[in-house]
């Protein structure tokens, strides 16, 4: 025990430290971004990135992922903000992290396993696109000058880290371009125009809302929405951390890890996050392994806003915006155009089906759940194409079966009999062929009958033993004879 | 002679004329041993992870790739081990070499022109700056 606490704690201190610095510098925009997303203030994104950093890095499955507040999630509350207010979405952050933590006790990490690729592809897609047009109020149509700052800020954060890597390009971009805009006194609207930035560390409160039935329904889809969506983004990013550093990770703790971080974010004032996958890679290409770089992140990321908020509130919203606009080109899955033409079809279309929906209902939830109803749907369709081929052999009329008999094929089965002979010594051979379901057991029934009505004598061979068990129970024509 | 010879592959056209040559060294001396090393780069790791349905799936995407460099080596009868390591590529190529004290590297070299190199970076020509052991890239 004591023996794993300091691997995943203290095996690499300099890289831990130094990556979680990085990491808070990159995180201050984001943060105050997704606030903005949200329509809260920057404090709330700022607060839940703190906590939910320094939270996870003691109760996180998956040491050298960076949690904090996302745009994923800020996404999903836009509609609770505006209707609600605030208080109802830090009951909402409760509950999502309550849900998270039952994920995690039931182990519903392992079912996300089943969700298909072309949904993930898909969900960080749609993820993307709203992201962007998430900034496009922000600045088109505003000046000129808006235009300029965000051309600047993009050319800044692509072609500054071909020579500096040591210091985060979108952090150099906003300090030069701030100082430049307070300078030359340009006319741009400020983080300050969109709220506050309070120099204090967070405090415990409870929501100030009526805690009635009326409350829970009005929170708990979104808080569904919240969990779902957030243990997704984790697992994911888990499995790429994963992957890079070599390890494995534990997927029901990091649930139950992310359910708790939410839990205590909403008592203390901020909004629901989930892991985030750039940041998580940042960490991991600037030399973070263990949790100490989790937790320097977070206590860094606080550290600043203290020291330096009334600074953070010069930035122009045009810097901000142009980082976002790198963020959501970073996010997209630029192999997708290979993938619509190389992967089968219905994968395509699931991708797509998922990215539209999310874009037109703006929920990356409802998304990901028509993707995996639409896979499961063209699974079922696929493994449902059943063939039965009849021929004569040694003056018997055989039919062979071949595929899966089950609720989804048994018209097909029915219809590819001919029950206009009479007299026949009739065979029908199931050994290319499996019997699954009760459907498919009153189909074969249906079949022996019409024949048997007919003065045919049918015989059934082939069966492999789970087929012919179900058979026996539940077929009724054997009763008969 | 060269008992330790590391081949560093991606799999592609050059790592495979790499391939060969190292084979060609290799089945010279006696009781040689090539160690192939392929790395997988920290900046595809997002992309592969989201292609693949899970981790196993991407493990065999991985050998697939390395096995026509393994046919090669196999054919000459040559000792080898294959380890698939993570990072970006030259660095780590290059840390590894330094630390396993291998007696030789063989790298194919990708060709490119000034401007893809300064865009893209020249992985052999970082690794030959930076071992200290002979290096042999193939063209």
């Amino acid at each position: 025990m004591i023996e794993k606490i300091k691997i995943e704690w203290f095996s690499n201190v300099r890289g831990d430290i130094l990556a979680g610095i990085v990491v808070a510098l990159a995180l201050i925009p984001e943060a105050i971004a997704f606030s903005i997303i949200a329509g809260v203030d920057p404090m709330v994104g700022l607060y839940a990135s703190f906590c939910i950093a320094v939270i996870i890095a003691f109760v996180g499955g998956r040491p050298g992922m960076i949690s904090a507040a996302t745009g994923a999630m800020a996404l999903l509350m836009v509609p609770l903000v505006k209707e609600h207010g605030l208080d109802y979405l830090l009951v909402a952050t409760v509950l999502t992290g309550v849900i998270q933590v039952l994920f995690g006790i039931f182990k519903v990490a392992k079912v996300m396993k089943f969700i298909p690729r072309a949904v993930m592809i898909g969900f960080v897609n749609a993820l993307a696109i709203l992201i962007f047009m998430a900034q496009v109020p922000h600045f088109i149509g505003i000046s000129n000058m808006t235009y300029v700052f965000v051309a600047v800020t993009l050319a800044f954060v692509y072609i500054l880290p071909r020579f500096i890597k040591a210091i985060p390009a979108p952090l150099i971009a906003i300090i030069a371009l701030t100082a430049l805009a307070l300078y030359a006194n340009f006319d741009l609207r400020t983080v300050g125009d969109l709220g506050g930035i309070t120099r204090t560390l967070p405090e415990f409160l409870i929501p100030n809302v009526p805690f009635t039935f009326e409350t829970l329904v009005i929170v708990f889809p979104f808080s569904l929405a919240l969990a779902i969506v957030g243990l997704l983004e984790s697992l994911l990013t888990a499995s790429i951390v994963d992957d890079m550093t070599d390890t494995e990770s534990d997927k029901n703790k990091e649930s139950r890890g992310q359910g708790i971080a939410n839990i205590i974010t909403g008592f203390f004032g901020g909004m629901a996050g989930c892991a985030m996958i750039g940041q998580s890679v940042i960490n991991v290409k600037s030399g973070g392994r263990g949790r100490l770089s989790t937790l320097v992140a977070g206590l860094f990321l606080i550290f600043l806003i203290i020291v330096l908020g009334d600074l953070v509130v010069q930035i122009p919203m045009p810097v901000l915006v142009g980082i976002m606009i790198m963020v959501s080109i970073g996010t997209f899955d630029w192999s997708s155009f290979t993938y619509l033409r190389k992967a089968p079809k219905t994968d395509a279309v699931v991708m797509l089906v998922t990215v539209g929906i999310v874009v037109a209902t703006n929920d990356l939830s409802k998304g990901v759940i028509a993707g995996v109803i639409l896979s499961a749907i063209f699974f079922v369709a696929k493994i449902s194409s059943l063939k039965v081929i009849s021929k004569y052999k040694n003056n018997k009329l055989v039919f062979e079966v071949e595929g899966q008999l089950f609720f989804a094929s048994t018209e097909d089965f029915l219809k590819s009999f001919d029950f206009s002979v009479e007299n026949k010594n009739i065979i029908i051979d199931f050994s290319k062929a499996r019997i699954w379901d009760d459907s498919a057991v009153g189909v074969v029934d249906k079949v022996v009958m019409k024949y048997r009505e007919k003065d045919n004598a049918v015989t059934i061979m082939g069966l492999d033993t789970s087929s012919e068990k179900l058979l026996n129970k539940l077929a009724v024509y054997n009763n008969e004879v | 002679m060269y008992q330790r010879i590391l081949l560093a592959v991606d799999g592609s056209e050059n790592s495979l004329r790499a391939t060969e040559e190292a084979v060609k060294i290799a089945s010279l001396i006696s009781e040689c041993k090539i160690e192939v090393i392929y790395v997988a780069d920290f900046s595809k790791s997002k992309n592969e992870i989201l292609h693949s349905q899970d981790k196993e799936e991407l493990e065999y995407s991985r050998r697939k790739k390395l096995a026509p460099v393994e046919e090669k080596i196999k054919s000459k009868n040559v000792s080898y081990e294959l380890k698939i390591l993570h990072g970006y590529p030259g660095p780590t190529i290059i840390e590894y070499v330094n630390k396993e004290k291998v007696d030789m590297v063989v790298i194919g070299s990708r060709g490119l022109n000034t401007l893809q190199e300064m865009v893209l970076g020249s992985v052999s020509h970082k690794v030959m700056k930076r071992v200290n052991c002979p290096a042999l890239i193939v063209k």
